[in-house]
């Protein structure tokens, strides 16, 4: 075993750069156990919630539904299927709102409820052990699972990949200021939890696996303590309290003292990662046969009245969620679905909760106050030192506003979490965050130009290439004839055949005759005309 | 109903630029108090002079270059180099110096490179090196501490004297600086390079009248003054410590090797320490971010820098303090130093 093995083994928390301590606020809703939200009328289930490809959809508008049946198939390139949440009938099949930052609509489907909320048959598996990793991995992908922590990254996927792996590690940091949706979750569900653990340590072949959660989170942390002795592949590793040590890469450096090369993925470092959230949902899908119906969401800030953590069926609008929580806009209220770091701002609340979702936040305009106007950059640095992936970031926004797209790239622009450390420390209130992912966009955009025109430019050039080809195949094709022609005559004439060549020559003759017969005549007819 | 739309992070600090610059000019106080103490009340005249020229200018430069004037007096940059300028020019220095000084760093060393934030140089000191050249005797004439004076200034001969060259009683600056044995006293700096120069051993210059205990009269106060404002400084994390961390390592190793050397013939390092505009230098004007490097690595070779160059000049050069040629010299070096002290970005082969 190295030194660097053991000292992972030992418990060894080793740190990241940079990071921030913005005020957590957490107790505002951390403090009630989870509550079930009453039924909707109405839900809207966007058919694309993961990173891949939608499904087919297998629903036509009018067909009634039960709780957890499939709506869609699980379909090529990551096509995750979604699910109904509650019984009810399908009543439209179309363009809607989803929670997206660009606020486009996307394909959705959606269900008027009945109110009985019935369910189809879950399969409950007794030994998970006895069946095959395929079988397993594909009972995952059905119940429509992917990553609960934001990315949406489908979870067989991820579990798929056979590389060697040294740990799995299970992310219940939790970083993020407001957000206490995993919180409340591992302080009630624990064994669940180390259940979808084992869970995922059997199917990736892993021997053993890192439970990570925040020093803030003591009753999450206790109650981890009191199971884990009956785990032995199990170790609990508490973190120290700084944002964004819940950043996938940021942990895995916290955990090993490991780096995921830029570009690469954890499983380059032989480790895989998987939110809380998820292995409580991979448990309920293997061993309840419960597909992904609902999640835990955060609904917190001032404009609630009743802040706290609710268990929410997929595809329930957010109006209809913060209305239940006592919601009191104020003017130029912000909706931000995430947390105050990272999430993104609805400007309409039909938009419904999908697979990750696990905050809504209403704050007042006292406790996060708006943007002021944006100031000029004084390089006084602040951002670089809390940059967690060693960027410079003054230099990236100087980059991205001189739409230097080169110097952005030697400058890493790519290996920003877009974490929004460095906005938030920015006393002159830069939307750093905003200008790198503009410039991402733009890059992506040029990069996608440039393959485009790369791929006309080859049609061009095979067009081209086949119109010439073409031109010296027929050249090649007349030449061939005309030779077999030329071929052919002479063949007959050596036979004593007619020379073809004859007959012009006395079709030729003849018409001489005939024009000087002609000729002679006219020169007669002029004489006669003179003598007259 | 529809609802405000926002980038993320949508929680900030509430640090604005403009409370950093309030706490630079803050921790300035206790310098500005120590210099009003041994050299009189010129320094608040030379503070208001410049302080109005810096907005007037600013409001000039915004306007002509079609820019919101209020936006440029909020973020409270220009109120900082006027009031470092303020504080480096002689106490009693006439009207006119500061007021160019102020104008030309508000206008041509920041607005004409595009307003704060864009400037290579530090305004304040560009400032101070275009009246140094061309004003040399103005910029020299520091009034006589004031325990050793044979007249006291008052604060309206102290106006008279700024703006029409006499007190009321009618002495100039010259005679005003002249001490008991009438010859008028040059800065400690000043007089210990002359002493040097001209043979004369380290302690045979210090036993002139402006040297106290612990090095010039009244200029040791003051640097002790300006070292207490630049340590709540990096308390308050307004600036770190690497650039004046590095200011004064450049400046007094080589120092302390060389007086080890020569020791009748070299400044010691604590003169140096707590002569001239040495803390003043480290934590306020080295410390400008706009135009010092901006990785710690490079802050540290930055002030490394500076702080060799006040040493290098001091002991040969021509001037008697070098702080401002110093910080312009190596605001130079910057795009270099910046360059070649990026850190190693998250996945790019450094070690955790």
């Amino acid at each position: 075993m190295s030194a660097a093995t053991k000292a992972i083994e030992a418990g060894h928390i080793w740190t990241f750069p940079g990071g921030i301590h913005p005020p957590e606020r957490k107790e505002i809703s951390n403090q009630t156990p989870i509550a079930p939200l009453p039924l909707a009328q109405q839900y809207t289930i966007p058919v694309k919630q993961h990173s891949g490809a939608p499904g087919e959809v297998l629903v036509q508008v009018g067909d009634k539904v039960k709780a957890g049946q499939a709506l869609t198939q699980v379909g090529a390139n990551n096509g995750l299927p979604v699910h109904a949440p509650t019984s009810g009938t399908v009543t439209a099949i179309g363009p809607g709102m989803i929670a997206h930052p660009s606020g486009l609509t996307d394909t959705v489907i959606t269900i008027e409820a009945d109110g009985n909320d019935e369910h189809v048959a879950f399969e409950p598996l007794a030994n998970y052990t006895e069946i095959s990793r395929a079988e397993l991995l594909e009972r995952i992908k059905t119940a429509g699972i992917a990553g609960l922590g934001g990315a949406g990254f489908p979870t067989a996927q991820k579990l798929a990949l056979q590389r060697p792996l040294d740990y799995l590690i299970i992310n219940g940091v939790e970083c993020e200021p407001y957000i206490s949706a995993d919180d409340r979750l591992m302080r009630e569900h624990a064994q669940t939890i180390i259940d979808g653990t084992e869970i995922l340590l059997h199917i990736a072949g892993c021997e053993k696996a890192l439970i990570a959660i925040e020093a803030n989170k003591p009753e999450a942390i206790a109650a981890f303590e009191a199971l884990l002795d009956k785990h032995p592949q199990l170790s609990l590793r508490v973190v120290p309290v700084k944002y964004p040590s819940g950043g996938e890469k940021q942990l895995i450096q916290l955990l090993t003292g490991r780096q995921v090369p830029s570009r690469g993925l954890p499983i380059d470092v032989g480790l895989v990662m998987q939110n809380v959230g998820t292995a409580y949902a991979v448990a309920q899908a293997t061993l309840q046969g419960k597909p992904l119906l609902e999640r835990v969401v955060t609904v917190t800030g001032e404009n609630v009245a009743k802040p706290g953590n609710y268990w929410v069926r997929i595809g329930t609008p957010v109006a209809y969620l913060l209305e239940q929580c006592g919601f009191k806009p104020e003017p130029e209220q912000r909706v931000i679905m995430g947390g105050p770091m990272m999430g993104f701002t609805l400007a309409d609340l039909s938009v419904p909760v999908v697979k990750i979702t696990n905050c809504i936040l209403v704050p007042s305009s006292q406790e996060l106050a708006p943007a002021q106007d944006e100031m000029a950059c004084i390089r006084c640095g602040a951002c670089a030192d809390v940059c967690p992936a060693q960027l410079l970031p003054q230099q990236l926004q100087w980059l991205a506003k001189a739409k230097d797209y080169d110097g952005l790239e030697q400058q890493n622009l790519f290996d920003c979490i877009e974490c929004g450390a460095c906005a938030y420390v920015c006393p002159s209130e830069i939307p750093l965050v905003h200008y790198y992912r503009k410039a991402k966009a733009e890059v992506r955009n040029i990069a996608r130009e440039k393959a485009k025109a790369e791929v006309a430019r080859e049609r061009f050039e095979a067009r081209q290439e086949r119109l010439e080809r073409e031109k010296q195949e027929r050249l090649e094709r007349h030449r061939k004839a005309a030779e077999a022609r030329k071929k052919a005559q002479a063949e007959a004439v050596a036979q004593g055949g007619d020379n073809p060549q004859d007959a012009v020559q006395a079709a030729i003759a003849r018409a001489k005759a005939r024009k000087a017969a002609q000729a002679a005549a006219a020169e007669q007819q002029n004489k006669d005309g003179d003598d007259a | 109903m529809t609802f405000k739309i926002a980038a993320s992070p949508h929680a900030h600090q509430r640090r604005t630029t403009q409370q950093v610059m309030r706490w630079v000019y803050l921790a300035l106080i206790p310098g500005v108090l120590a210099q009003t103490y041994f050299f009189g009340f010129g320094v608040y005249v030379q503070l208001a002079l410049a302080l109005l020229t810096a907005w007037a200018a600013e409001g000039i430069a915004m306007r002509l270059r079609g820019r919101p004037v209020a936006h440029a007096w909020q973020d409270h940059t220009a109120i900082v180099t006027a009031v470092l300028l303020a504080i480096s020019i002689p106490a009693l220095a006439p009207w006119w110096i500061i007021v160019m000084g102020t104008a030309f760093a508000i206008i041509v060393v920041k607005h004409v490179y595009g307003g704060v934030g864009q400037n290579l140089f530090n305004p304040a000191m560009a400032g101070y090196v275009l009246l140094l050249i061309s004003f040399p005797v103005q910029m020299t004439s520091w009034p006589i501490p004031n325990e050793l004076a044979q007249l006291q200034v008052s604060i309206s001969d102290t106006v008279s004297l700024i703006f029409s060259g006499f007190t009321q009683a009618g002495y100039n600056l010259e005679q005003l600086r002249m001490g008991a044995d009438g010859i008028t006293m040059a800065t400690p700096l000043d007089s210990l390079r002359n002493d040097l120069n001209h043979q004369m051993t380290l302690s045979e210059a210090l036993s002139k009248p402006i040297f106290g205990e612990l090095g010039g009269i009244g200029w040791a106060w003051i640097n002790i003054a300006f070292l207490l404002g630049g340590l709540v400084l990096i308390k308050q994390k307004i600036i770190s410590w690497h650039i004046p961390g590095g200011f004064l390592v450049g400046l007094l190793v080589p120092a302390a090797i060389y007086w080890l050397f020569n020791p009748d013939q070299a400044i010691t390092p604590m003169l140096h320490a707590l002569s001239g505009a040495t803390m003043l230098g480290a934590f306020f004007i080295a410390t400008d971010p706009v135009t010092a490097a901006t990785s710690n690595k490079g802050r540290w070779l930055f002030g490394l820098l500076v702080g060799f160059l006040v040493f290098v000049i001091r002991t040969w050069g021509g001037y008697p303090d070098a702080v401002a040629f110093a910080v312009l010299l190596a605001n130079m070096t910057v795009p270099v130093i910046d360059k070649y002290t990026q850190p190693v970005a998250y996945g790019h082969g450094g070690r955790s």
